[in-house]
């Protein structure tokens, strides 16, 4: 019994060492060390900043095709008239997908590639890495909209953000970026807050289980010499 | 009178069916050494682990749509109640199948439960891995991910290498047309498509758990036709008292059952932890490609298999020479070698003692060697061949591991007890731990 808890206690330490491992090799593939975005998940006024920034400044080109608007409602805990006229611009149904009006033909033509679905932007790279990009535009004369960025060279997407970014000056800025990272974490998986208090509730019951299967084998196993 | 209805019914069925006499075979008069240890909880854990793949299979399909793949499973993701619990569940469980399928062929490597009367639990065994495989790769391919479609690039084109020119009066290029055609049949279409999707989806579904269940009640036929192997390699059945029982058996119901429940909630705990915590596991159970839909214009990075094809994707990869065919061919001919050479594994052992207890210290360093090497190769396989360690390049590595592999299965096991001295094996188990 020792000897299994043990194994099972090696088995857990690996585990989240090869998770970190995993985020850290991530991070060495790319020419810039990314940025550490520390989002909190659990934090719904910090989604609900993140959602108005992307409708106002990201939704013209990107979609998020998966996202409902009644379920972001429900979620982040704003009414359902406050989605429909503040958030949802396209059309006047509460069970939309987050779609937009861009033609992507127009678009690849203006930005050289179709700007990306980003529902699941935020599995697909990592949130270190949207919140990297977000804050890695500079100026380079040489591009075609004036701006390059850090960790996406030769990126075909405009500075949109430049004028917030001068507005709100540069710490503000990085946690206006770090909202609307934290709104993109949520859209990539809606159901991770969830998931995780399930969680704690099926490990605990499994550890309660626990008691009386071990004690139910002593007991039988008692007569076995 | 409930009992005398409840006695009744049972003597009627039995009358005409033997449930009675199976329950009494297979459960609570099938005798199991009294000695198992931790290893031996890894086949319960994988009849829960398929049961697992069954049922939330079953829920996935009502949902899922093989025409609408990628937008379907994030339907399931989002808009279907506990869809993502079935999804994740069936995700993770793929991985935790192989998880304990390669600890429960280990424990077999070490005790020698392989060796004679137990051949054929064990080729009943390798089949089972082998549809595990085959059922792996297909139901990867179904989200329709972009890493799905690349990897499913990469081992359909294996067809390709296949060497038909050895086949009398097929030249070269009959044989690369052959290839081709064999290709084009695999997918259904002359390029990966919703047709491939459609195939694949009727034999994840359908064709290989049929195969796969059918398999598993085999392997237990077998199993409780010759009985189970024990950490001593001792035969329980050479020492029976009087009334023809295992002196060192115990009924398998009901020592066995309860004392497999408490292996099942631990493993469960750990099951659990996975779902509801890390049910990406960093991108080794769910890849990070695979959130976005399937795209031929853009390739990953890396394409890399997920992690239980590891070791054998190494191999692949590690051939890099060409004598008469190819690299493609022969990393081909060697990754089936790994596989089939553990198919004879029961006649390559030639050992006299069956447990590694008794063995010698040439067959421990050897067998513990085999796991590091198998399990660096497993690793190697998941990463881009251009890093490197110790000065040496991965591929370098995974060549020396893919080596190594070979030479235990073909010269350590079959004759590496002239090397060292075995310890006298007992005749009655032992209360021993590993």
């Amino acid at each position: 019994m020792r000897q299994f808890a043990l194994i099972l206690l090696g088995a857990i330490t690996a585990l989240l060492a090869s998770v970190s491992v995993a985020d850290t090799e991530t991070a060495g593939v790319l020419e810039d060390p990314l940025v550490k975005a520390n989002v909190n998940i659990y934090d719904k006024v910090s989604k609900q900043r993140g959602a108005k920034l992307f409708v106002n400044y990201c939704m013209g080109c990107h979609s998020l095709q998966y996202q409902r608007y009644g379920r972001l409602g429900e979620d982040l805990g704003i009414p359902e008239d406050i989605v429909l006229e503040n958030l949802n611009f396209v059309s006047d149904r509460i069970g939309d997908t987050m779609q937009n009006a861009m033609d992507k033909k127009d678009a690849a033509e203006w930005f050289g590639a179709t700007p990306p679905d980003l529902t699941m932007v935020a599995r697909l790279r990592s949130p270190d890495w949207l919140y990297s990009y977000l804050i890695g535009f500079y100026e380079d004369a040489s591009r075609p909209y004036g701006y390059n960025n850090k960790i996406f060279p030769l990126v075909g997407m405009p500075h949109v953000l430049a004028d917030l970014e001068e507005e709100l000056g540069d710490e503000k800025f990085r946690e206006a970026m770090l909202d609307l990272t934290n709104f993109l974490v949520y859209t990539a998986e809606p159901i991770q807050e969830t998931r995780r208090k399930i969680g704690f509730g099926v490990l605990f019951f499994l550890l309660i289980l626990l008691i009386p299967a071990y004690l139910l084998k002593r007991e039988y196993w008692k007569d076995v010499k | 009178m409930i009992q005398r209805l409840l006695k009744g019914s049972i003597d009627w069925v039995d009358a005409r069916l033997p449930v009675v006499d199976a329950f009494k075979t297979h459960m609570s008069e099938y005798y199991a050494p009294k000695n198992f240890n931790f290893w031996y909880y890894f086949g319960v854990l994988s009849m829960i682990v398929l049961v697992n793949q069954l049922v939330t299979g079953i829920w996935l399909t009502m949902f899922y749509s093989p025409t609408d793949a990628f937008a379907s499973v994030e339907y399931i993701m989002r808009d279907v109640q506990f869809g993502w619990l079935i999804r994740y569940m069936h995700a993770v469980g793929a991985s935790a199948f192989f998880a304990v399928v390669y600890l429960h062929m280990f424990r077999g490597l070490m005790y020698g439960s392989y060796k004679p009367p137990r051949e054929l639990v064990w080729i009943c065994g390798m089949l089972i891995y082998l549809a595990l495989m085959a059922e792996g790769f297909l139901g990867y391919v179904l989200p329709w991910g972009n890493m799905s479609y690349w990897g499913a690039q990469v081992i359909i084109s294996l067809a390709e290498a296949i060497p038909f020119q050895v086949i009398p009066f097929v030249d070269g290029d009959k044989a690369a047309a052959m290839g081709e055609a064999l290709t084009t049949w695999v997918r259904g279409d002359y390029l990966l498509s919703d047709a491939t999707v459609n195939k694949f989806f009727a034999l994840h579904v359908v064709a290989i758990p049929l195969v796969l269940v059918a398999l598993v009640v085999l392997h237990i036929l077998a199993l409780h036709e010759v009985g189970s192997n024990n950490p001593d390699g001792v035969e329980i059945k050479e020492n029976l008292d009087e009334n023809g029982i295992p002196k060192d058996g115990i009924p398998f119901h009901p020592y066995y059952t309860v004392k497999d429940l408490v292996g099942v909630v631990i493993f469960l705990m750990v099951f659990a932890l996975v779902v509801f915590f890390f049910p990406d596991m960093g991108g080794y159970f769910l890849e990070k490609p695979n959130f976005e839909p399937a795209n031929p214009l853009v390739t990953p990075d890396h394409i890399a298999p997920v992690w239980y094809y590891g070791p054998y994707y190494a191999m692949l990869r590690a051939t890099t020479f060409s004598f008469i065919f190819n690299a493609k061919t022969w990393g081909m001919i060697i990754m089936g070698g790994g596989i089939a050479v553990l198919f004879v594994l029961p006649w390559l052992d030639r050992h006299p003692v069956k447990s590694i207890r008794y063995k010698g210290l040439f067959s421990k360093i050897t067998l513990w060697l085999f796991a590091i090497f198998f399990l660096a190769l497993g690793y190697l396989g998941t990463q881009p061949a251009d890093n490197s360690f110790l000065g040496l390049s991965f591929t370098t590595w995974a060549q020396i591991g893919t080596f190594y592999y070979f030479i235990y299965f073909l010269v350590f096991l079959p004759f590496g007890h002239r090397f060292e001295k075995s310890k006298p094996v007992p005749t009655r188990v032992t209360g021993g731990k590993a």
